[in-house]
């Protein structure tokens, strides 16, 4: 069971790496990095299994951090909107990306 | 007094920097409370507020000296090491803070909640420094960064800074989530997160190898992500030229500390067994960033960028450090994090005076009858420039010796020469600007009164440069007290070239 969940997780986690390098919507990117989190979520529930109850407590901070992510991320996307009506970070060359 | 963390009541003592800093944010927010239709609240006299905090923190850290923890188990420690990088934190942002009030009123920023932000992130730097448990560093490491998001984009009236803080938010987020994918197969490989313990665990040969240097490899790119290596360093540019100036003088001093202090407690605590497999890494790391970001920032004209790259190259000088894993390399990296952090958040505060309070003139041609116009700021610039130059005198200069005797102990000959050379080479492009300053006129209807520079900006830079010319020339004093706080870590060079067993 460990390593198929542990597979899934690096899966999952390769995916959301993959999307933040190849997507270009800023949202986008954005949710892919919480691909990220959640992939690595379920590797502390897998390995909580053997360790113990410790890894699902992490996951919870983990959530936290993750929706303080969102909030501050969110409205700076809401901020650049505003200025570009975009949220396509290839429009944003102010700035030598 | 002797803590020995039987009751949770020890860590209200042992944490009670960072409470007081806390506490005091939130006096800071809610004095700069206002009505809508009331006048905003003077950004120099919350400055002054802010201070008044960050002076209790200091005292109350000075205080922890004379604390012992006698549980290596604690989730924080006591060690000189986590004392004395808050020291640097502090001073950080104390600096910033006294840079802060002109440009903040100029651009007609919330000033309670930009310095409210810059205390929360110093609690977070300061957590970063102090804790042996790599989920709390986790918290302390976002707590740090989703603060430096919020400051980056902090001008909502000027796209650059928008566009600035996506990109931080967006990679910055992004190296957490490596990071923290590092945690997770640490856990699993050793079962533990405290770094002492995966060290024993690590050591005694247990624990699921493949697991382990996965989970150290991701680490590693998280963590050279924050310090912002070669070729992780890809945001920094941007996201330094984007951010209001104090920010940016924020980030690339106190925010890169804190990232070093953590990168050094992680790898030196936990992986000193390893050392054979991670040093190659720091190797290459320190070699490309020095390289490279020398050479771009020499074709840098625009001199906010520029100093955005010349803080990537002083983190490839810090990582040589790392790679060295000595005492004496340890002891010079703390050395050295604290004359950055002054040096580069006084030339930060000298360019927000040449920039007009704002954004305007960045360009090293703006320089130009500096020199003739402010004597005085054009002196303590040039002291700035020839210390992150590493000229002899400065502070800047001890602080590369110390990091070149470092790694010549561990016998780094590759490293130190490439350390020398490109120190050289930063000459050009550090230089360049005080040539602008000193030997070309002033361009036409250039008054001295457009360079003007508020009281708390001037207190900042008198005191910087007053620092980075006493350790230039006295330097032993800071560097025996580092080698104190580096005690016990970085024995790992020692045991692999067999002079330590």
């Amino acid at each position: 069971m460990l390593v198929e969940a542990l597979v899934l997780s690096a899966i999952l986690f390769v995916i959301g790496t993959l999307g933040v390098l190849v997507r270009r919507n800023a949202i986008i990117m954005f949710l892919c990095i919480e691909l990220q989190l959640n992939a690595v979520n379920l590797s502390f529930v897998a390995f909580s299994r053997y360790l113990g109850i410790e890894g699902q407590i992490y996951v919870f901070f983990v959530m936290t951090v993750a929706a303080a992510e969102a909030a501050v991320g969110l409205a700076i996307i809401i901020s650049i909107f505003r200025h570009y009506e975009s949220v396509n970070v290839e429009n944003f060359n102010l700035l030598k990306w | 007094m002797t803590l020995d963390f039987a009751s949770n009541a020890d860590y209200l003592w042992v944490l009670l920097p960072e409470i007081v800093l806390s506490v005091w944010a939130m006096v800071v927010l809610l004095a700069g409370v206002r009505r809508p239709d009331d006048p905003p609240v003077n950004p120099e006299v919350l400055g002054w507020l802010s201070l008044v905090g960050i002076a209790l923190a200091a005292g109350v850290n000075g205080w922890l000296y004379g604390v012992t923890s006698t549980n290596p188990a604690a989730m924080i420690t006591v060690d000189g090491f986590r004392l004395f990088s808050n020291w640097i934190f502090l001073l950080g942002a104390a600096l910033t803070i006294l840079i802060a009030p002109a440009y903040v009123a100029r651009q007609r920023l919330q000033a309670g909640e930009f310095y409210t932000l810059i205390l929360l992130a110093t609690v977070g730097m300061m957590f970063m420094g102090g804790t042996r448990n790599l989920i709390l560093l986790f918290l302390a490491l976002e707590t740090m960064s989703i603060a430096a998001y919020v400051l980056t984009a902090y001008n909502r009236r000027d796209r650059r800074s928008a566009e600035g803080g996506l990109k931080y938010f967006l990679l910055g987020s992004f190296s957490s989530g490596f990071l923290l994918y590092g945690i997770a197969l640490v856990w699993g490989a050793t079962g533990s997160v405290h770094l002492p313990e995966i060290g024993a665990t690590v050591e005694a040969g247990a624990g699921f190898t493949g697991l382990l240097l996965a989970g150290m490899a991701l680490l590693a790119i998280g963590f050279a992500f924050k310090v912002a290596a070669v070729p992780f360093h890809m945001w920094t540019p941007d996201v330094y030229e984007g951010a209001p100036s104090p920010a940016t003088a924020f980030m690339a001093a106190a925010v890169k500390a804190a990232s070093f202090v953590a990168f050094v407690r992680v790898f030196m605590e936990a992986f000193p067994a390893l050392y054979e497999s991670w040093y190659p890494i720091m190797w290459w790391l320190a070699a490309f960033t020095m390289v490279i970001a020398n050479v771009v920032a020499l074709s840098q004209s625009n001199v906010k960028r520029m100093l955005a790259y010349s803080s990537v190259a002083h983190g490839g000088y810090l990582l040589v450090a790392l790679a060295a894993a000595n005492q004496m390399a340890m002891a010079g990296l703390l050395f050295y994090l604290l004359v950055y952090t002054v040096m580069t958040v006084g030339a930060f505060g000298v360019l927000m005076v040449v920039a007009h309070h704002g954004e305007d003139r960045l360009q090293v041609e703006d320089y130009a009858g500096f020199g003739a116009m402010r004597p005085l700021l054009a002196v303590l610039f040039t002291i700035f420039l020839l210390s992150l130059a590493g000229f002899p005198g400065t502070a800047g200069f001890m602080a590369k010796i110390y990091l070149l005797q470092g790694a010549v102990d561990s016998q780094l000959w590759t490293l130190s020469i490439l350390l020398v050379l490109t120190t050289v080479v930063s000459y050009y492009y550090y230089l360049r600007v005080a040539w602008f300053m000193w030997m070309r006129p002033a361009p036409e209807g250039q008054v001295a009164a457009s360079f003007w520079a508020p009281l708390p900006l001037k207190v900042a830079l008198v005191a910087g440069a007053g620092i980075i010319l006493y350790l230039g020339i006295f330097p032993g004093g800071l560097l025996d007290e580092a080698m104190a706080s580096a005690e016990g870590l970085g024995l790992a060079r020692d045991v692999f070239l067999g002079l330590r067993p």
